[in-house]
């Protein structure tokens, strides 16, 4: 059963990419939500604008096709850039754009968009009489966003962020179609080559299981302890 | 038309009629596939739903370990398993089923519907136990027997309820088929694949085919909000 035909290390090293994967991705869409609830609340017509069209376009897209056009598209415009600077500057620079950073540039985009609309959520489910006393103690814009809003706004985002960072573990799968070894690529050559799709994709399909139902339990546990001290009322 | 957009379609060598055509041929399938999984999803997921809300663990608990097991891995593994595995069935190869399932399009259909109906199904099932307990009751003291009760008061109570979420799923299975192209279907996204591999032009290649999708997105977004306006037009205020 858990013979892996000598596969095992090599799972396992796709596993730790998956994992890596994922929580990067998680560090720029939690970043890029902040900023863009930030932008649709803060009143200017010209933030909240941009803010809104990222939004929109994200949800409009779907997550494999926003990845294809990163991954070969990003190596397409750094060639170009590549050429430009050559023949203008001389000055030599490229990179190869890999798997990887395309994944964690496309995930944190797309989760992203999601997370700006769980803080703006979050933001508004912050009650004014709170806005109102720090101005009152003379808080300027940044403390109370900072001090007041930031702490008091996660206790209500937490059960979407929650959500978001389920459906986001589950997306890092997809990388494995631009090339990234995870696990999922690794499974598939295993498969393919061995011809025993069951035998490698299930320990896979195991892995994520194991993933998704430890963050739910430490979600709930957060979620927890987050209230404590907040009265519900049924 | 304006001179520049006559121009630029003259000099462009990518949207030829032919490359259109494969695009059109894509949209078909995609919507094809959608289509179909999120019928029969429905049709499989509000049976379940019932039965989940069955207090009795021997039939609701397989029905959770189903939604479980479907909602917590990837909509990609389960293809895989289904793509690479139906093959591996032995002597599935003499039988008819090989026909039908050595084209790809069956398999992912086979995937698309268990996925889509593993969320249907939690979804409808949110939405029954959330069933305000005086209909229950209002419906019980009239009478009603199970089955009436359902077919009458909770599964229509329900619906509008779980309309909302459901819209959200309808559009999560668009996106998600995009993964059919690795596969070898060719949807939208393999049509945009091929294109892409024989032009090397990935900007064109995949802003139009997300254009596409968005343009299918905004339809299902704006149909679903007729129907929610529809079905909860009795909460409407009144001078509205």
């Amino acid at each position: 059963m858990f013979d892996l035909k000598g596969y095992g290390p090599a799972l396992a090293e796709g596993a730790v990419i998956t994992i890596e994967l994922a929580f990067l991705s998680l560090a720029l869409a939690l970043a890029l939500g902040l900023v863009g609830a930030s932008a649709k609340l803060s009143g200017s017509r010209v933030a909240a604008g941009i803010a809104t069209a990222y939004t929109t376009l994200i949800r409009g897209v779907p997550d494999l096709v926003m990845m294809l056009l990163f991954y070969y598209g990003g190596q397409v415009a750094v060639n170009m850039l590549s050429d430009y600077l050559w023949e203008t500057r001389g000055i030599d620079f490229f990179f190869q754009f890999d798997p990887f950073i395309s994944g964690v540039v496309t995930i944190g985009l797309i989760f992203g968009a999601y997370m700006t609309e769980t803080f703006r959520g979050a933001f508004l489910a912050v009650d004014v009489g709170q806005i109102e006393a720090a101005k009152a103690y003379g808080f300027s814009r940044w403390h109370t966003f900072r001090r007041v809003m930031i702490p008091q706004m996660l206790r209500h985002a937490l059960p979407g962020i929650g959500n978001n960072w389920q459906v986001l573990l589950k997306t890092t799968a997809l990388v494995s179609i631009i090339g990234l070894t995870d696990m999922v690529r690794v499974a598939e050559e295993a498969a393919k080559a061995e011809r025993m799709p069951f035998h490698f994709f299930v320990p896979v399909a195991a892995v994520y299981l194991a993933l998704t139902a430890g963050s739910e339990l430490f979600i709930k546990w957060l979620d927890r302890r987050a209230n404590v001290g907040v009265v519900q009322g049924n | 038309m304006p001179d520049f957009i006559a121009e630029w379609l003259n000099k462009n060598e990518i949207f030829t009629a032919m490359t259109l055509m494969e695009y059109w041929d894509g949209l078909v399938t995609t919507v094809h596939l959608v289509f179909l999984s999120l019928v029969i999803g429905l049709v499989v997921a509000v049976p379940l739903a019932i039965l989940r809300t069955v207090r009795n663990p021997l039939v609701s608990g397989p029905i959770w370990i189903y939604t479980y097991l479907f909602r917590g891995t990837p909509l990609l593994i389960q293809l895989y398993i289904i793509y690479y595995g139906v093959a591996q069935i032995p002597g599935i190869q003499e039988t008819f089923w090989w026909e039908i399932f050595r084209e790809p399009l069956y398999p992912a259909l086979l995937a698309f519907t268990l996925n889509t109906a593993a969320y249907t199904t939690e979804i409808i099932r949110g939405a029954i136990m959330s069933t305000p307990h005086g209909e229950i009751e209002a419906a019980k003291a009239y009478g009603m027997n199970w089955f009436l009760r359902m077919r009458r008061i909770i599964l229509p109570s329900a619906a509008r309820r779980a309309v909302q979420a459901y819209s959200n799923e309808v559009i999560f299975m668009l996106h998600a088929s995009a993964i059919a192209s690795v596969v070898t279907i060719v949807d939208l996204t393999g049509a945009a694949r091929n294109i892409y591999s024989r032009f090397y032009a990935p900007f064109d290649a995949f802003i139009f085919v997300a254009l596409c999708y968005m343009a299918l997105t905004f339809i299902l977004v704006f149909a679903f909000r007729k129907l929610e306006n529809h079905l909860l037009r009795h909460q409407r205020p009144v001078n509205s």
